[in-house]
């Protein structure tokens, strides 16, 4: 099938500052991907290329084929910012019967509302909506013009645990609509539940693209951290754990099965105090990756 | 890339037509929802005429009745205002809130939304220039002629496209918080030197010497000579207004091309 969005090659520098460093994807319709990584990583730098916003340094970007900046692209793109304003003197229903106007098979006000989960604020001023109604609007303002493809750049940034449930089952309603979707985020468990496909990005590079099942086995699951004075590296032989650190009398490793490590651990006598299992955070599962990834 | 399109259905896009009714009302109900753009710019000129173009009428001035000739230079006073501080003040604050980011991400063509703007602000304008020309009428019993009102407004209206481009200028150049007072600033000054508030012959040499450069005097005087008062000839202004015109807009281009390189490079 022909990608719906594709990025070719594409460096993006700021400046000195380079964001993306070559970086090759391609997106078929009617995917669900999430592009993760830690912030900094050059997620929205990718995405802002991927709508026009920004042009390539080298390399492109192409939707449908065409230039992203292109009218006939973008009338079959819809795109949720990360800080986008939106005038506060309009009602709801009147922005959403704006931004429709800019498509040309707009969905239905009442149907955009339903989507949104905003039916009961069509005629509340824009300026009066919550944080989180203010990210439904963006969503309602992406989807209103009923595009093929959206955009949705750290869309449940700010939402309360509530919201972002609903926010996601919105987001999975339009995706069974046979919708490309492509999201970004660095919430690893928001990807796992959402997307058939994630990219990871680090320091402007793709470093994994796969499955969440292949991206998690990647992403070591759990942190595990003992007292061990006098423990060596040695100890750990054939153990499945990565990233293990022996300094300041503790050892710290990064584990997916750490039942069976410490189960291991405790067959070798090895002596364990003070025990802690945590679930590793998104950044030292980066880390690792990255590490592999220069490996 | 051609060949690559060739295969796929042919993308259609929406009616420009549709987008610029939509714009243009939508622009429409956020001005007047802004009682601080709104009110301030259709009412401080019927205030300031009040105050000062009433007391006039029955005097002479220019050749013609005082009434008639100061309603000339607060019309002026009116649109050029309007135009200065709607589009300042306005771009300024729409760069501030990033309300340009989310626009630009849809099939919107940059020209629909800018002429949309322009409508807007002609709209008001016209309809600040009517509660003027009515107050004036009632309460100073000041009627100036249909013939040479439709063309006074008119030109106006035309005339009133520098301070569009000015308006851009200083909406680029400044940022939410400065354009208010930069507009006030630069305009203010301008506006009395140009004889749009105080007739030009009661202000020191000086300063008239140096207003017969600014382009709110030549915009006084198109008004003046449309409603028969003793004034340049009207080409002269449209001269001048027409050079102000491409220097403003050259600058604004300048101001959107330093910005689009920072954010959308």
């Amino acid at each position: 099938m022909e990608p719906v969005v594709e990025l070719v090659g594409a460096h993006k520098s700021y400046g000195a500052n380079e964001a993306l460093r070559g970086v090759d994807l391609a997106i078929e319709p009617g995917r669900l991907v999430a592009i993760l990584g830690p912030n900094g990583a050059g997620k929205t730098t990718a995405i802002s290329l991927m709508v026009g916003l920004r042009k390539a340094t080298a390399g492109k970007a192409l939707l449908f084929g065409l230039d992203p900046a292109d009218r006939r692209a973008r009338s079959r793109v819809g795109v949720m910012l990360q800080e986008s304003g939106v005038p506060n003197t309009l009602k709801v229903k009147e922005l959403l019967g704006l931004f429709a106007s800019y498509y040309p098979r707009p969905l239905s006000l009442s149907r955009t509302l339903d989507l949104s989960d905003l039916a009961e604020k069509a005629d509340s001023s824009v300026g009066q909506l919550s944080g989180g109604q203010k990210q439904r609007l963006y969503f309602a303002l992406a989807v209103c013009g009923d595009p093929e493809v959206i955009f949705l750049d750290e869309p449940t940034v700010g939402m309360d645990v509530q919201y972002r449930r609903q926010f996601l089952d919105s987001i999975r309603q339009f995706a069974g609509a046979g919708k490309t979707i492509v999201l970004t985020t660095h919430y690893l468990d928001e990807a796992d539940e959402l997307a058939e496909r994630i990219v990871v990005i680090g320091h402007g590079h793709l470093i994994a693209d796969g499955t969440p099942r292949e991206i998690k086995s990647r992403v070591a699951g759990k942190k595990l951290s003992f007292a061990a004075g006098g423990v060596t590296a040695a100890a750990f032989d054939g153990l499945p754990v990565s990233n293990l650190d022996l300094s300041k009398g503790r050892a710290r490793m990064l584990s997916n099965a750490p039942e069976d490590v410490l189960r291991e651990l405790f067959r070798r006598k090895i002596p364990i105090a003070d025990l802690e299992v945590t679930g590793a955070d998104l950044e030292e599962a980066f880390i690792s990756i990255t590490k592999e990834d220069s490996r | 890339m051609t060949a690559a399109i060739a295969g796929r259905p042919q993308p259609v896009v929406a009616s420009r037509w549709r987008m610029l009714v939509q714009q243009t009302y939508t622009g429409l109900l956020s001005l007047i929802r802004i009682p601080a753009f709104s009110v301030t710019g259709v009412a401080l000129p019927v205030m300031f005429f009040a105050f000062f173009g009433l007391p006039n009428v029955g005097k002479h001035l220019g050749g013609i009745d005082a009434g008639q000739y100061m309603l000339a230079t607060y019309g002026a006073y009116a649109l050029s205002s309007m135009m200065l501080f709607n589009f300042g003040i306005g771009v300024a604050q729409e760069r501030g809130q990033k309300l340009d980011l989310l626009i630009r991400a849809t099939p919107l063509p940059a020209s629909i939304y800018l002429l949309a703007k322009l409508l807007v602000a002609m709209i008001f304008g016209l309809f600040a220039l009517a509660v003027l020309f009515l107050f004036g009428a009632i309460a100073g019993h000041i009627f100036i002629p249909a013939d040479r009102l439709i063309v006074m407004v008119a030109r106006l209206l035309l005339g009133a496209l520098p301070f569009v481009a000015m308006g851009f200028a200083i909406g680029y150049t400044f940022g939410p918080h400065a354009a208010p007072g930069a507009t006030n600033l630069i305009y203010l000054p301008m506006a009395f030197s140009s004889g749009l508030l105080a007739p030009v012959q009661f202000l020191p040499d000086v300063v008239r010497q140096v207003a017969v450069y600014l382009p709110t005097y030549h915009y006084g005087q198109l008004a003046l000579s449309s409603a028969g008062a003793r004034a340049e000839d009207w080409t002269t202004s449209c001269l001048w207004l027409a050079g102000y015109l491409l220097v403003f807009l050259a600058i604004a281009f300048r101001q959107y091309r330093r910005e689009e390189a920072r954010k959308y490079g």
